[in-house]
């Protein structure tokens, strides 16, 4: 079919939701070109690949999400009664090792985003496809080699590492773990590179920067971040490995060595890599706000800005994860100013989707709850994020459940949320079927409440000064600690509920169209599920990005 | 990205450079320059690194973008050793 | 196109070639904060401990760093033609400046070899079996000295895995070459080989002064 604006402009890109109806779609698709094990577990194409991380980032969320289960019940009392301190300690740092490394900074760039870049920018396929496979036998590598850890006893240094207690004192996997962060650094290194390459050399003719839709603009930025700060955690794990099998010192004190340096070392990775889950994040935020307001995202350029803003930035400020451990106070101060500024393209990203929002034709379908629900709880989380940088605050809620807190509501408020929201928007587009609605609005509200319980007494309870990491605490924290604790059983069920109507959807709902939401962009002109090649013929981009139809008399912007 | 293919000579000269300015590390070494030795052998291999990238490595003669990658990631750097140094310099000026 | 040179998913020669080098010149950059964070560390540890840093220091030979140094040099420039040499489709030329790139880095590798042994036959190196004692505890510790040779083994040590890599790319270069794959239209494996050498030379060119040059 023509290649249009994507726009619906007549029945056939109508969505077709009744059930059996016998929508014909392309004989010859991504899905069913090939079908032994070899042709998936070989496969250069970047859509398959997207699925095979597709199951590794849900395994590794669903045991992620387990270890929590575990020291969410041993929360629910104020002694240490269900399991061992030091077993408590590894839970922890499975916990944050698993969901950070193995979830959250693969999830949506390696599942969303290797489906949909080339397809949005109209190529067909990523720039070094080997190279993206690569990248996924090396994420489940790491992967495996920390379930590996998990099984021979597990690490209780927590996701950071610190030495000295990591290459010093500690008797778990310390090395082992060290080894599988640094095997998946790789998976993330070569997957931004991928990505920056792709969208630089690949783009189809009149596929202009600025025509770009944002979720590409935001992985650009994404990938930036990867290229430039994983290697540094590289080195960083690597010298606390040297550290431990060789018996020397890098950063033990009795050679004059500096705990200090690691965490600089560290930090400096693991700031822009909150970056690298949450940016992604508000790309798909960008594009489920258009599409379900119908409308061209308010100051388009300025979200797209912002997004380099965020990627280079987000270097300046990793001080701030240090304030009390025995870093310059001048430093600190330097740090947090940055910091402050940082939260500014952050703002700006909330003041536009809000925008965009007014005066839009808004409909509220599963993507767009997810949208609303990532914008609300990420301005919360965000917001709090000026509360830890202020470096007097910092010293009272430091190590406390407050930071567990605010980094819960953006990376699960937010980024999570934004994950589970694209999933379900492209969902028709990448398997072909469309998952029954109402099942999905259902599970985004119980999310939303399970969420809100779990995380919003933890804000209360660490603002009075519980601290973090700690296995047993005073009784009066006990009755937040409980309706946390709740909360998270609720938001369990919510999460699995998904699995459950997806999976019943593969075999059983409706076939979808090629643009069930009739909404804009290249992604939406391909049959779905797309053809291998993605396009027949490669497009000629001459539509500016979002044009959706304006209502003359109406527009805001 | 270079199209144009840098001709032998070109390369030579620059190689001679290299050379010389190695002797000239090795050199200063031996002057006992103090304070300003580090300085001096840095000036020296920023000169030999920047040669080797624009001809041996073709910046020269790139694209805008390589040109981009490559001064960028240097700056990064910088950005790596400045905000962590921030922190080393000023240890005790605000009173602890 | 030419017979299986040009990737389904490019449209012209032109577009892979640019695409394989800007994919080397990242990837470079992230070999420069790589190092990046072992030369902070260094430098960080220097700054704190000049002296020791001096007095482990000179006991490294200017000598054979400075050899080492002309020769990765010249590496580099039979890198450089043979990159040449694969650009004007001259194969002959092109394996033999690969060859002598190769034997060049293998020299390297074997001086620093004997480098080692030297230093650890000296009871230079970190652990258990450290042999050197301050002459002036006043001024710096002998565990300040052991962590500059901590770091002296590490930077030098992830220097010359990089160059074996290296090695191992070129012997891969040289069969192809051998295959008469490269031509004046396909070379751009031997270009972004050549970018990844260049940039292994350009570590060295700072860890030469830094680590044998301390005053």
């Amino acid at each position: 079919m023509a290649i249009d604006a994507g726009i619906p402009a007549d029945a056939a890109n109508e969505p077709t939701l009744v059930p059996g109806a016998h929508v014909p779609i392309d004989a010859s698709n991504y899905l069913n070109n090939g079908h032994t094990v070899a042709s998936w577990l070989l496969s250069v194409d970047h859509k398959r690949i997207a699925l095979l991380y597709l199951g590794g980032v849900t395994f590794f969320f669903l045991i992620g999400g387990f270890f929590a289960v575990i020291f969410r019940l041993e929360l629910i009392t104020p002694r240490g009664d269900l399991v061992q301190p030091e077993t408590y300690n590894k839970l922890f740092t499975l916990h944050g090792i698993t969901m950070i490394f193995f979830f959250l900074i693969p999830a949506i760039p390696a599942v969303l985003g290797n489906f949909l870049i080339p397809i949005m920018i109209g190529a067909k396929d990523l720039a070094f496809p080997k190279l993206n496979l690569l990248s996924w036998y090396i994420y489940m590598l790491g992967g495996v080699l920390t379930i590996l850890v998990a099984l021979a006893g597990g690490v209780d240094t927590g996701w950071t590492f610190y030495p000295p207690y990591s290459s010093m004192f500690s008797n778990t996997w310390v090395v082992l773990t060290a080894v599988g962060v640094f095997i998946t650094g790789f998976s993330s290194i070569l997957t931004g590179l991928n990505f920056f390459v792709t969208i630089h050399k690949m783009r189809a003719p009149g596929m202009t920067w600025f025509r770009l839709p944002l979720f590409v603009w935001s992985l650009y930025a994404t990938s930036i971040i990867m290229i430039l700060g994983t290697p540094v955690l590289a080195i960083t794990v690597l010298l606390v490995g040297i550290e431990r099998i060789f018996g020397v010192g890098i950063f033990d004190p009795s050679y004059g060595g500096d705990p200090v340096l690691f965490q600089h070392l560290f930090w400096f990775y693991s700031h822009p890599a909150v970056y690298i889950m949450i940016l992604p994040a508000m790309g798909v935020t960008s594009e489920l706000v258009a599409a379900f307001s119908r409308k061209k995202p308010f100051g388009y350029a300025f979200i797209a800005m912002s997004s380099i803003a965020i990627a280079i930035f987000g270097f300046l400020v990793w001080g701030h994860h240090m304030f009390p451990a025995g870093q310059s106070i001048y430093a600190g101060m330097i740090f947090a100013l940055l910091s402050f500024l940082t939260a500014i393209p952050s703002a700006i990203k909330v003041f536009n989707w809000t925008a965009t929002l007014y005066k839009g034709s808004v409909s509220l379908e599963t993507p767009m709850l997810y949208a609303l629900g990532f914008i609300g709880l990420f301005t919360i989380g965000g917001l709090t994020g000026l509360f830890l940088p202020s470096v007097g605050v910092d010293i009272h809620v430091h190590d406390t459940y407050f930071v567990v807190a605010h980094f819960h509501y953006i990376m699960v408020g937010g980024t999570v949320m934004a994950y589970l929201g694209g999933i379900h928007y492209w969902w028709p587009k990448i398997t072909g079927r469309m998952y029954p609605d109402w099942w999905g609005r259902l599970s985004a509200l119980i999310i939303f409440v399970g969420f809100n319980l779990t995380f919003f007494p933890q804000f209360i309870v660490g603002y009075m000064g519980m601290p973090r990491r700690y296995w047993a605490y005073p009784e009066e924290f006990q009755t937040l600690n409980v309706l946390s604790s709740a909360g998270a059983s609720i938001l369990g069920v919510g999460y699995l509920l998904p699995l459950a109507y997806f999976a019943w959807s593969l075999k059983y709902a409706p076939h979808a169209g090629s643009n069930p939401w009739g909404a804009f962009g290249l992604e939406w002109t391909t049959p779905s599920p797309p053809p291998t090649e993605n396009f027949k013929t490669t497009p000629t981009v001459d539509f500016e990005a979002y044009a959706y139809p304006h209502k003359e008399e109406e527009r805001v912007g | 990205m270079a199209h144009t293919v840098i001709s032998i000579r070109t390369y030579a000269i620059v190689y001679l450079l290299l050379m010389l300015l190695m002797a000239a590390t090795i050199g200063a070494h031996y002057l006992h320059l103090g304070r300003m030795a580090l300085a001096a052998a840095m000036a020296i291999a920023i000169i030999k690194a920047v040669l080797v990238v624009l001809y041996f490595m073709h910046v020269r003669y790139s694209s805008h973008l390589t040109w981009v990658v490559s001064v960028g990631a240097f700056c990064w750097l910088m950005i790596l050793f400045g905000l962590t140094f921030n922190d080393y310099i000023a240890r005790g000026w605000v009173g602890e | 196109m030419a017979n299986g040179i040009l990737a389904h998913h490019f449209a012209d020669i032109e577009q892979q070639r640019e695409t394989a080098s800007l994919g080397m010149w990242v990837f470079l950059a992230t070999e420069v904060m790589f190092f990046g964070g072992l030369f902070l560390t260094y430098t960080v540890y220097r700054w704190t401990y000049p002296e020791a840093f001096a007095a482990g220091s000179s006991h490294l030979s200017v000598w054979l760093g400075g050899i080492n140094t002309a020769v990765l040099l010249t590496s580099s420039f039979s890198m450089a033609l043979a990159v040449h040499a694969a650009q004007e489709g001259r194969p002959r030329a092109l394996m033999l400046w690969l060859v002598a790139t190769m034997i060049l880095g293998a020299a390297f590798l074997g001086i620093k070899a004997y480098e080692w042994m030297h230093e650890a036959h000296l009871g230079l190196l970190p652990g258990t079996g450290f042999a050197f004692t301050t002459p002036d505890p006043a001024r710096f510790t002998s565990r300040e000295v052991e962590l500059f040779f901590v770091l002296y083994f590490t930077m030098t040590g992830f220097h010359a895995l990089h160059m074996i890599i290296g090695l191992t790319i070129m012997a891969v270069l040289l069969l192809q070459a051998y295959r008469r794959r490269y031509s004046q239209v396909y070379n751009s494996p031997v270009e972004v080989s050549g970018l990844y050498w260049h940039f292994v030379d350009i570590v060295w060119i700072f860890l030469f002064p830094l680590l044998y040059l301390v005053s």
